[in-house]
């Protein structure tokens, strides 16, 4: 390494924010790790923003809080941020800068990983393929989640999202493979951590789960590291030890609201609603850590989980995330206030991935008309709604009644599931005839005449 | 590089700022700091100079070298492009991923062209014939669906063939060729260099007069693009941009496929580049690969790349174009395009108009539209660069700047409909607020299809369903029964028409393409179907039965026909009809 590296400095020249710019320095490589030591020897992170000719921009991890001009010394490393990364951090809680919280020393560090990661090469990637069976009839049958993708929860405050994740969590294990979690909680309650860890302790995974944590107090700006810490734990999880890794991400929104925060500190030109423009790329930095590798065994699966500000899905982050994910799940207010659970919007969501895994030899031949057809059915269920709330259902002709019907029993009998109840997809698959065929055969276009005449319950 | 030009002064993002000691040139390419990160000169001030830096910038620091040879980033053009997938700035990324792992690695130098395959040339002309830019020097069978042909390259003056290689097996770096001109001898290689950002001449442009047959019944029969000519395709997430673009790329009759997938999803690429391997094309049984290039610059990698991925896209199209060839360039998607414009701006510190894009954004969407269309090639014949480009509006918001601004520049505009993808009515190409300007340009190749008769249908059906909007809204206030009969018939055909017609799965085995004549005869049974039940109707005939008719049902599920059955149902269409009259 450079000698100039080990050189201290003592002066900065200006703190503003989570910034501090210093002067006079030499050979400071752009977008490296800074570590600053106060007088009571307490040490924090920053990063190079900007580096000039005699000067650098430093963003501090921990927040400048008590940094004066004088009182500290500033030591630039040379490398960028870096996680020391083991089978050991496995059953490990850390801070998202990745000290521990437990209690325990530091796993010893099989390598030293560039947190920032490396783009896959998309000719090194392999599509996605294997079905997970999350147990819940919304998303097997109609939004199929498939191992390697990177499938976010849009929701809103105070809906069961994390509920959701946790069910998803408990069911879909697939026994004797290699299987882990890793969990980063960006700007999180206490509570909501606590939850996450007594429900990894009751599915008896605890051993199997990394967790990096961010809480709500925990200054901002480290808030933008977590997913980095977590996502490179899951990369050497899934590329290096062969598992299978499931990444939930938690609340991408406060995460996106630290960015928004640091952009506007260093006076930079938003974009929209004050994010900064680089918003989708910054995201996609995130998410496209996920998918499989070509001759590799393991994969990364991405559950994201963010709040709409509003419940507005056109709000810059959920719109952002929505073009870079493989399809969305939408927690929806109505359904939750009238006692549905899971409250999943089915129309709005979406699985990218679906396509090309379900159907003859993947999972069943009839299950892509059969989601199809409910889709579609379903979307006249609405419209006939609306009309009917208007005209009133007395109006109505026989078949739109019948529509009507069909979507009661939809979101009673399909849509609502026990929070502990594990649905096989066969049998949501048959669940989904059953409430299909409250409709005339005729209606069910998107079905072939055959499938129909072996799967609709015709009245006898 | 041998040269150093000058050294960083300032790394903010990948836009690093330069002191020069040597000139350099507005488009130079550079190579900065110890790994040598490729970059391009995109603004001078007295000696700094502004590179955009096509790879990730992290620990450059002041005081690094910058090396140039002072000559614009270029393209390699040659046999060795079709099948292959390559990086915004054309890095081969297979080669690279053999090189250097799974991931991508920084300051890589790797040609674009393989320099040890093997071509099979074969000469077309001979020692002593005169030579003008654009002319064929030879062929090589590249794939086994595109001849390769050997050109010219477009900035080599006229002059006398004064070598030519025999016909046999050189690698692309070979020198084939030799022009003498104005007293140089100027020799020429199985691939030629082009600058990425300079459009790539020729004679002038023509009008278009074939449509681009897709194989999707929406765009063929109510939407068509013509060979040359340019569609927007905007869309919120998951409306059906990509599927849209990867249909095309599949079935479409273009010779030459170019995807360029700007800032979007890894898998997506993994999903066109594995499918392609197993897919054929069904008009020449030969695997889809053989006639397409791809362009990955994903959304993770790095942003200055992304803006140049399109540049390195529609060049490529162009070298294919001046071999006589009707291109087809799918770009997915300009909005990450103009966004990685905006950060690139925004890093330079230049002032931003609307939501941060720089005053330039128009200028560049014109640039880029305007090398799309059918044109005489330097060497008479003709070759076309269809341009089908989607767009990601914030928030499916037509009204931003990106939206907005395209619409100037193209002819055909496919807007995708957020209700329409809820309800999973795919392709999900609104039918009132798309449109088509090529529609008069084809109609003759349409027309002697189908004796003259598809603009007239057209227009029925375009003019019902307009209707039909009108009425949905009265049916939203007071209900459909108030409607009389006549109106109602108009509610059901467009109600045939939109769910057996329009709607076409892409991951249908058999619907997934739909040749045109099925399509023509689809669109006739639902236009006999309506003409017949307007006559029946004024007769007494009610809607109800109408609807029970075994007509009506066969027309709901016409898609999974085949055309000698559907020719079929189609004369007994009115018969039919007939025995619904009490
Ligand atoms: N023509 C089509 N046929 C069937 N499904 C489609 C079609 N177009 C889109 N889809 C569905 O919609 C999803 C999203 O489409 P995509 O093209 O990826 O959207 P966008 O690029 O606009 O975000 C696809 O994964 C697929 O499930
Ligand atoms: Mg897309």
């Amino acid at each position: 390494m450079n000698m100039y590296n080990l050189r201290q400095y003592t002066n900065l020249e200006e703190i503003a924010g989570q910034l501090f710019v210093i002067k006079n320095i030499h050979n400071v490589g752009y977008n490296e790790i800074v570590e600053i030591t106060e007088e009571t020897g307490d040490i924090r992170i920053g990063i190079t923003l900007e580096v000039g000719e005699n000067y650098a921009v430093v963003q501090v991890l921990g927040g400048t809080s008590g940094m004066s001009l004088k009182n500290c010394r500033v030591r630039f490393k040379g490398k960028p941020l870096e996680f020391g990364v083991s089978s050991q951090i496995l059953g490990r809680i850390f801070d998202g800068l990745g000290n521990p919280l437990d209690g325990l020393p530091k796993p010893v560090a099989e390598e030293e990983m560039n947190v920032n990661g490396m783009a896959i090469n998309p000719a090194a990637r392999d599509y996605p393929e294997n079905i997970i069976e999350t147990g819940i009839s919304t998303i097997d049958v109609m939004n199929t989640l498939v191992r390697g993708q990177k499938l976010p929860f849009f929701s809103g405050s105070g809906l069961p999202h994390d509920m959701i994740a946790a069910q998803i969590v408990r069911q879909a294990r697939v026994e004797g493979e290699p299987f882990c979690i890793v969990f980063a909680g960006m700007g999180i309650k206490y509570d909501t951590a606590r939850f996450f860890i007594r429900n990894f302790e009751d599915t008896g995974v605890l051993d199997n789960v990394v967790m990096f944590l961010s809480l709500a107090d925990s200054p901002s700006l480290t808030r933008l590291m977590t997913p980095r810490f977590a996502l490179t734990a899951a990369e050497f999880l899934a590329f290096r030890k062969d598992m299978h890794v499931l990444v939930l991400l938690t609340d991408m929104s406060n995460y996106c609201e630290a960015l928004r925060e640091l952009s506007t500190m260093r006076g930079e030109i938003p974009a929209r609603k004050g994010y900064p423009g680089y918003l989708y790329s910054d995201l996609a930095s995130i998410y496209e850590r996920a998918g499989r590798i070509k001759n590799k065994k393991g994969s990364i699966t991405q559950m994201p989980i963010l709040t709409m500000p509003n419940d507005d899905i056109t709000h810059p982050i959920p719109d952002l995330t929505g073009y870079i994910t493989e399809g969305q799940i939408i927690v929806d207010r109505e359904l939750h206030a009238r006692g549905i659970y899971p409250p999943i919007a089915v129309l709005p969501s979406l699985s990218r991935l679906m396509k090309d895994n379900i159907g003859t030899n993947k999972t069943r031949e009839d299950h892509p008309s059969l989601a199809s057809q409910l889709f579609a059915s379903y979307a006249r269920n609405r419209e006939v709604k609306a009309i009917a709330s208007i005209i009133g259902e007395e109006e109505l002709s026989a078949l739109d009644k019948l529509y009507l019907k069909f979507g009661e029993i939809f979101e009673e009998k399909f849509v609502n599931q026990g929070y502990n109840e594990r649905r096989t997809l066969v049998q949501s698959l048959e669940l989904g005839w059953d409430v299909i065929s409250v409709l005339p055969p005729e209606e069910l276009v998107r079905i072939s005449q055959q499938q129909i005449k072996q799967r609709y319950r015709y009245k006898k | 590089m041998a040269d150093i030009v000058g050294k960083i002064i300032r790394v903010n993002g990948p836009v690093v700022q330069i002191r020069c000691k040597e000139t350099i040139k507005m488009l130079d390419m550079v190579e900065v700091g110890d790994l040598r990160l490729v970059g391009e000169v995109v603004r001078i001030k007295q000696d700094i100079a502004y590179a955009q830096v096509y790879e990730d910038t992290t620990s450059l620091k002041a005081g690094d070298p910058v090396y140039s040879d002072r000559v614009p980033l270029s393209l390699e053009l040659g046999p060795g492009l079709l099948g292959n997938i390559f990086d915004g700035i054309q890095r081969p990324l297979e080669k690279i991923r053999a090189m250097e792992g799974d991931f991508i690695a920084r300051g890589i130098h790797v040609e674009a062209l393989d320099r040890e395959k093997k071509w099979h040339f074969i000469p077309v002309k001979k020692d002593g014939e005169k030579i003008a830019p654009g002319d064929i020097l030879g062929e090589v069978q590249e794939t086994s669906l595109v001849k390769h042909k050997i050109l010219v390259p477009p900035d080599v003056p006229e002059g006398m063939l004064v070598f030519v290689a025999q016909e046999g097996d050189y690698s692309v770096d070979y020198k084939i060729a030799e022009i003498e001109t104005g007293g140089n001898v100027i020799p020429i290689y199985m691939y030629q260099k082009w600058p990425v950002r300079k459009h790539r001449p020729y004679k002038q442009k023509i009008s278009a007069d074939t449509p681009l047959i897709t194989g999707q019944r929406v765009i063929d029969t109510l939407f068509p693009v013509a060979k040359g000519g340019c569609v927007s395709v905007p869309g919120g997430f998951g409306t059906g941009k990509t599927v849209v673009q990867h249909q095309l790329a599949k079935w479409s009759d273009a010779e030459v496929v170019v995807f360029v997938g700007c800032g979007e999803r890894g898998n997506e690429m993994t999903d066109v580049l594995a499918n392609f391997t197993k897919l054929v094309d069904p008009r020449t049984g030969k695997l889809l690969l053989e006639r397409t290039v791809f362009i990955a610059n994903t959304s993770n990698m790095p942003v200055a790349a992304r803006e140049a991925s399109i540049y390195t896209g529609i060049t490529i199209a162009e070298y294919f174009r001046d071999m006589g060839y009707d291109v087809a360039l799918m770009a997915d998607s300009t909005s990450r395009w103009a966004e990685a414009l905006r950060e690139l701006s925004g890093r330079m510190e230049e002032m931003p108009l609307e939501e941060g894009f720089p005053a330039y954004l128009p200028a560049r969407l014109a640039e880029f539209y305007e090398r799309g269309g059918r044109v005489i090639n330097l060497n008479g014949e003709t070759g076309s660069i269809t341009v089908i480009a989607s767009v990601s509006p914030p928030g499916g918001d037509f009204s931003e700047p990106v939206t907005s601004h395209t619409k100037r520049f193209i002819r055909c505009f496919w807007a995708l409909d957020r209700d329409l993808a809820y309800s999973r009515h795919y392709p999900a190409i609104s039918w009132i607020d798309s449109y088509s300007e090529y529609v008069d340009e084809i109609r003759q190749w349409w027309d002697s299809q189908t004796d003259g008769k598809w603009v007239e249908y057209r227009n029925i059906i375009l003019d019902l369903l307009q209707k039909e909007q009108r009425l949905q809204q009265i049916v939203k206030l007071i209900g459909p029964d108030v409607l009389p009969n006549t109106q109602k018939l108009i509610l059901e055909t467009c109600h045939i028409f939109k769910n057996a017609f329009l709607q076409q799965s892409a991951f249908d085995d058999t619907d997934t393409y739909c040749p045109a004549r099925k399509q023509f005869l689809m669109f006739n049974a639902i236009i006999k179907f309506h003409t017949k039940a307007e006559e029946l109707i004024k007769q007494g005939v009610g809607i109800e039965e109408l609807r029970e008719s075994s007509v009506y049902q066969s027309l709901m599920r016409m898609k999974e026909e085949n055309i000698d059955e559907l020719e079929k149902f189609i004369n007994s269409i009115e018969q039919e009809m007939e025995k619904l009259k009490k």
